[in-house]
Parts: structure tokens; sequence; C-alpha cells
């Protein structure tokens, strides 16, 4: 089996996670509700799967407020931008292999 | 095979989903076209006073540059102030109404992050110029101040460009050309401001509009 198929990440293994991770990698911080209509999913669902790539180190969670209401907002961490990269060049590699 | 194309079709939402988050989509060709009759009008009524000799003061028995001078407050008395004033207004007004249009149609919010981001990447040229424009009227270099409206709102087209559609920066480059050429022939100001905001505006709307909006209405 070839060598980039372990860069594969089982974390980013769902369009609501790539989604996630390709609006946080262009942006310094996304608030839940932009990914939310961004993405078009719902409030539960969102937050199962930034759930999971909270618990995996991958993004980091600033919970702050406007006023009086909630503001939680999310960045990539080092690690996650690290694991995403390899992520990417992962399914290159794999389209090319197959050219 | 099924494999690569999952892949291809990972990566290919991941490019719009970049794309979508970092660039503000909803700008509406027609904001230009609109934007480009407004400036369009402007001129046309600018054109006498400044071509045929028709008196630019409300108060005709004043001497303009020895007033501009001596009392900045002179430039509400002219005609062009508030020609130039009202072209102004108008076309940020319609520009803004096509753009909420287009956002409404699309569902998206017309104020959001990468809105913000644009307005600001616009903003900043823009409030340079402007501040060098009122230097240069205090100054009475009229014949300077079509090249700088052109040469500023081009370098704020540039600095834009990258956080909505791209090709803004194009629109951007031109209207710095034109602006350049007409630093050499100071006494053509007004139809070079026509071309660029106006001629320009309406060809790249209406180019934008076809590229992106027409399939939708």
């Amino acid at each position: 089996m070839a060598s980039y198929l372990n860069n594969l990440n089982k974390v980013f293994d769902s369009r609501i996670r790539l989604g996630i991770m390709s609006a946080l990698m262009v942006n310094e911080s996304v608030s839940f509700n932009t990914l939310k209509e961004m993405l078009d999913v719902s409030d539960g669902n969102l937050a199962s799967h930034i759930k999971a790539l909270e618990e995996n180190k991958i993004i980091k969670v600033n919970k702050g407020f406007i006023g009086k209401k909630t503001n939680t907002t999310y960045q990539v961490s080092k690690v996650g931008e690290k694991a995403f990269k390899l992520h990417l060049e992962a399914l290159e590699a794999l389209i090319r292999s197959t050219k | 095979m099924n494999e690569q194309l999952q892949s291809l079709e990972a990566i290919h939402d991941i490019k719009r989903m970049m794309e979508r988050s970092s660039r503000f989509i909803s700008l509406s060709g027609l904001s230009g076209v609109g934007a480009g009759i407004c400036a369009l009008v402007g001129a046309a009524l600018a054109w006498p006073y400044i071509y045929s000799g028709k008196e630019v003061s409300m108060y005709p028995e004043t001497s303009l540059i020895m007033a501009l001078d001596n009392d900045p407050a002179t430039v509400f008395t002219l005609w062009l102030f508030w020609i130039a004033l009202g072209t102004l207004i108008a076309a940020v007004l319609v520009a803004f109404l096509f753009t909420w249009r287009k956002s409404k149609q699309q569902h998206q919010k017309v104020w959001d992050a990468t809105a913000r981001r644009m307005t600001i990447n616009l903003a900043i040229p823009l409030l340079a110029g402007a501040v060098l424009l009122l230097k240069l009227i205090m100054l009475s270099q009229v014949a300077l101040l079509a090249p700088t409206t052109l040469i500023f709102y081009g370098l704020a087209l540039v600095n834009a460009s990258k956080y909505t559609l791209g090709e803004i920066r194009y629109l951007g480059y031109c209207q710095l050309l034109l602006g350049f050429i007409n630093l050499w022939l100071p006494d053509a100001g007004l139809y070079f401001w026509a071309t660029g905001f106006g001629l320009m505006h309406i060809f790249y709307g209406l180019y934008m509009w076809k590229k992106y909006d027409s399939k939708q209405d």
C-alpha cells in the first residue's frame, strides 16, 4: 500500500469537517453562527463535528461574549493546520496515482 | 476509481468553502452598471460648468481662487460640489441596492465578515485619496482632481479585489492607467473621469453580470 494513504486522516472524513477546516484555514477565527450559515447545517450536527475536531486538538475554541449573548469562535491549531495540509496532500496524491 | 472521484469532490468542496468564507461574492454586476450610469449623468451635469463657461459659483461676484484660499468653506457655494456629492450618493446607493438584492437571492447576509473586510480594504485608499483631494481643492489645483480620484479609486479596487470577486483587480488597473494618462492631459479631466467611473463601470458591470448573475435571474 502506498505511503500517502497513511496520511489520509480519519478525522477529516466528513464533508462538514472539511468545510469547517476550509473556513478556518483562510480566516483567523470564525464564529459558530457563521459556520452554521456557510455549511447550512443544524446546531446539533455542527456542534458534534466541532466537538470531534476539538477533542483531536485540531481546532481551538474561544468562548466570548457580545453583550450578553455568547459568541464562540474557533481557530485552527498548529497541529490541525499540519494535519489538514497532510490530508490535502494525500488527497492530491491519490488523484495523481490513478491518472 | 471511486476513491479518486471522492477525493476530487472533497478538494472541490474545500476550494469552494475557502472562497466563500474569505471573499464577498454577493457583489452584483448590476451595481457597477448602475453606478456607471450615475457617473455619466453626473459628468453630463458638470460639463457646462467646466467646458462652456457656465458660472460655477452660486455667488458669481466672488473670485473663486481667492475665496477658496481664504475660506475653504467656499466650496459649499459651488454647483460642481453639489453635483459631485449628489453623484457620489446616488452611485453608492444604487450599487448597494443591487448587491443587497443579490445577497437576498443567495440567502446570504449582506453585511457579514467578508463584506466588512472588503469595505475596510476599499475604504483605506479612498480615505487617503479624500484627504489629498481636500488639500488639492484648498490649493486650487483643480486639474489634479480627476486623475487623483481615478488613481486612488484604482488603488482601492486593487486592494479590495483580494476580498471579493477577483476581476475587480483589472477594473482597478484600468482606473489607474486612465488616471496616469490624465495627469499629462489635464484639460480633459472630466472626459477621463466619465470614461473611468462611467463607461468602465458599465462595461465591467455587464461583464460580471453575464459571468456570475445572469444565470440566476
